[in-house]
């Protein structure tokens, strides 16, 4: 038995064989063959194709179920291409004529195709040589005996165990096979971990080598509240987290009962207790928990998902989709925030030396308005079947502001002299990440509707910190005074003006940090789903004098160590005293 | 033999999704068909031929068929241009 400790992202116990996710580089023998090889390399290769296509055509239903129609579609050309029979025919002829075997005709094949794609003018169909690469590998891999690469085809109960999960990994994350969730790399805030949240699978990340020190298919047990990953387990050891995952199912059905219970404090004042989503299908697990509305939907997941840009159309129809399951119920939707370390397929963007730091989200958008006002259209349009707001990401200073709002009044005046209905009253909010916008949260809110703060981003600038790297890790603390002050001023010129301040960052979905957020006034508290019973909890707990008092205390101490543990100090109390 | 000259009309020209309506549909056919476009020529049953000849917006195509089905065939592959697709 071996024990790995890493950061705990994503609670939950899991006991299951490990599915360790590596690409090894493809390494192509081009030796030349014997004549009595050609047929048996022949067969290979067939037998290659139909495992090939097999495997497509089980993706091609997961991607319907899972991420629609034109998802589907995009397997549905790469089946094609398999399939095709000039394909085969241009394998099969290297084969015979050029004495070589099955995989170094295959490459040679698509190679060959790739150079004719790669001379197309048209830059559309150019970028369709991914297609043709993609099923390739995939071909390659096959008759290679490689294992299979992305997480999509899972068929059994596994943890998966990798070295990082990239953003488009995630999106294929299927809580049905996918029991757990363990990385070398990665943090709290990492996509595969705010994904892991919402899914409820767990996940320990930031293990450093677990990759290379634990074997495909070896039995292994996850505790993604401690942190833990457990190798070769004694029976013993599996009894006991056995017990202890009966006991967490106790505790999250006792949990449940806060689902559906309004988040009032105990001197009756309401306090909205809303989701995070990253789209439409998300919004069934927000009414499960009992979200009053939607304080984030992060709408770059449908740019991720796609080969092109999604149209007008195509986001209109997503965005609809979420303003009618939500029924009348508020929905903040986030214009795109890509770049950091969100890359699409369907758009270009440069090698940056600090990402964090360079072009992303709004600074995009604003140097693309094309693009933007397309999204802001498809928006506006959607806010006629419901209850929708705008934010702005990564704002940092009120002319930013000024020119997105140019944008959407453009898009407004369009959509009028086309008759076509949207709320003209719809309020546009300013997500607060930078310690400019907050500090000059007095200009924005004049031309603002509301405030959120996106508390990850806002604390790895404030305290310029990286969230993604390991060593520094420890000095990421939402709970710095820094932090806490920019919060404070942030929710405090907001009420100044009548308006309000959610926040959509971790920090709002984290128990210990609810009791001093309600304290220092925010209205909103915006989280994964399945963290809403948790928050609502502690806030039926205590009165908003008795937050009040104690968020007044916090922000005279002068340490993180200290707020940290005199919150764990008032969380314990409430707990003892419930 | 039969043959048809038309204009591809969508807005993306024979991308990967309108490519393989194309191909579907023409695969539905016994007789041998061929796609053209200026000097360069593919079989219509192959994807990879088809978006090969990286057909764009506004181009020329003809489309040839010899079999017994081949007038149906051309007929049924014209339209499907003509109709933009999924449009």
């Amino acid at each position: 038995m071996s024990i790995f400790k890493g950061i705990p992202v994503s609670a939950g116990i899991a006991t299951a064989p490990v599915y360790l996710y590596k690409t090894e580089p493809i390494v192509i023998d081009y030796s030349p063959l014997l004549l009595n090889q050609k047929e048996s390399e022949l067969q290979e290769f067939s037998k290659a194709l139909t495992l090939s296509i097999s495997q497509m055509t089980k993706l091609r239903s997961k991607a319907y179920e899972r991420l629609g129609e034109s998802s589907a579609e995009i397997i549905d050309s790469h089946i094609m291409i398999a399939t095709d029979p000039s394909f085969y025919k241009d394998v099969e002829r290297e084969i015979h004529s050029c004495c070589i075997r099955a995989a170094a005709a295959v490459e040679k094949v698509i190679k060959c195709y790739l150079t004719t794609f790669s001379e197309i003018s048209d830059e559309y169909l150019r970028e369709r040589a991914a297609d043709i690469k993609d099923v390739g590998e995939r071909i390659l891999r096959n008759l290679l005996k490689m294992p299979p690469t992305g997480l999509e085809l899972l068929d059994n109960a596994v943890i998966v165990v990798a070295k990082d999960i990239s953003p488009s990994d995630t999106i294929m994350l299927d809580k049905t096979y996918i029991k757990g969730l363990a990385t070398d790399v990665g943090g709290r805030t990492s996509h595969a971990a705010i994904l892991a949240r919402s899914l409820e699978i767990p996940a320990v990340l930031g293990l450093k080598n677990i990759t290379e020190v634990i074997s495909q298919g070896e039995q292994i047990i996850i505790d993604g509240s401690e942190g833990i990953v457990l190798s070769n387990p004694t029976t013993k050891e599996i009894g006991v987290y056995a017990e202890r995952k009966e006991k967490e199912k106790t505790r999250k059905a006792q949990m449940d009962a806060f689902k559906l219970m309004p988040a009032d404090t105990l001197d009756g004042h309401n306090i909205h207790v809303v989701a995070n989503i990253g789209s439409p299908d998300d919004v069934e697990a927000v009414i499960q928990y009992g979200g009053e509305g939607i304080g984030l939907y992060r709408t770059e997941f449908l740019f991720m998902k796609s080969a092109h840009f999604p149209t007008e159309e195509e986001q209109f129809k997503a965005y609809k989709v979420v303003a009618e399951k939500m029924a009348g119920k508020p929905v903040i939707v986030r214009t795109i925030d890509i770049g950091g370390d969100k890359k699409l397929t369907c758009f270009n963007m440069p090698i940056e030396l600090n990402p964090f730091l360079g072009w992303r989200a709004i600074r995009i958008c604003l140097d693309e308005p094309a693009i933007f006002k397309i999204q802001l259209r498809a928006i506006l349009r959607a806010s006629a079947f419901g209850n929708l707001l705008i934010m702005y990401p990564m704002i940092s200073g009120v002319s930013e502001l000024r020119k997105a709002n140019a944008i959407l009044a453009e898009a407004k005046a369009e959509l009028q002299a086309e008759g076509i209905q949207f709320d003209s009253a719809i309020k546009v909010g300013v997500m607060i990440e930078t310690p400019a916008a907050a500090l000059t949260a007095d200009c924005l809110i004049k031309e603002a509707d509301f405030f959120s703060i996106g508390t990850n981003d806002l604390c790895q600038y404030t305290l310029a910190v990286d969230r993604m790297n390991e060593k520094i890790c420890d000095l990421y603390q939402p709970f710095h005074p820094g932090v806490l002050r920019l919060i404070k001023t942030v929710i405090d010129t907001a009420h100044a003006s009548g308006k309000f301040t959610g926040m959509c960052g971790e920090t709002a979905g984290d128990p210990l940090a609810t009791t001093l957020l309600l304290g220092l006034g925010l209205d909103e508290f915006s989280m994964s789903a399945s963290l809403i019973p948790e928050v609502k909890k502690v806030i039926r707990n205590i009165s908003l004098k008795g937050a009040q008092n104690i968020a007044e205390r916090t922000m005279t101490m002068e340490t993180h160590e200290e707020i940290t543990a005199y919150l764990k100090k008032v969380r314990d109390n409430l707990t003892s005293s419930i | 033999m039969y043959s048809q000259v038309v204009t591809l009309q969508n807005a993306t020209g024979l991308h990967a999704r309108p490519a393989t309506q194309f191909v579907n549909l023409a695969t539905t056919f016994q007789s041998q068909i061929s796609i053209s476009v200026a000097d360069k020529d593919g079989d219509a049953k192959s994807i990879l031929k088809v978006l090969s000849l990286g057909i764009a917006q506004g181009t020329q195509v003809k489309i040839a068929a010899e079999g017994h089905d081949e007038k149906t065939a051309v007929e049924s592959l014209v339209m499907l241009i003509e109709s933009g697709f999924d449009k």
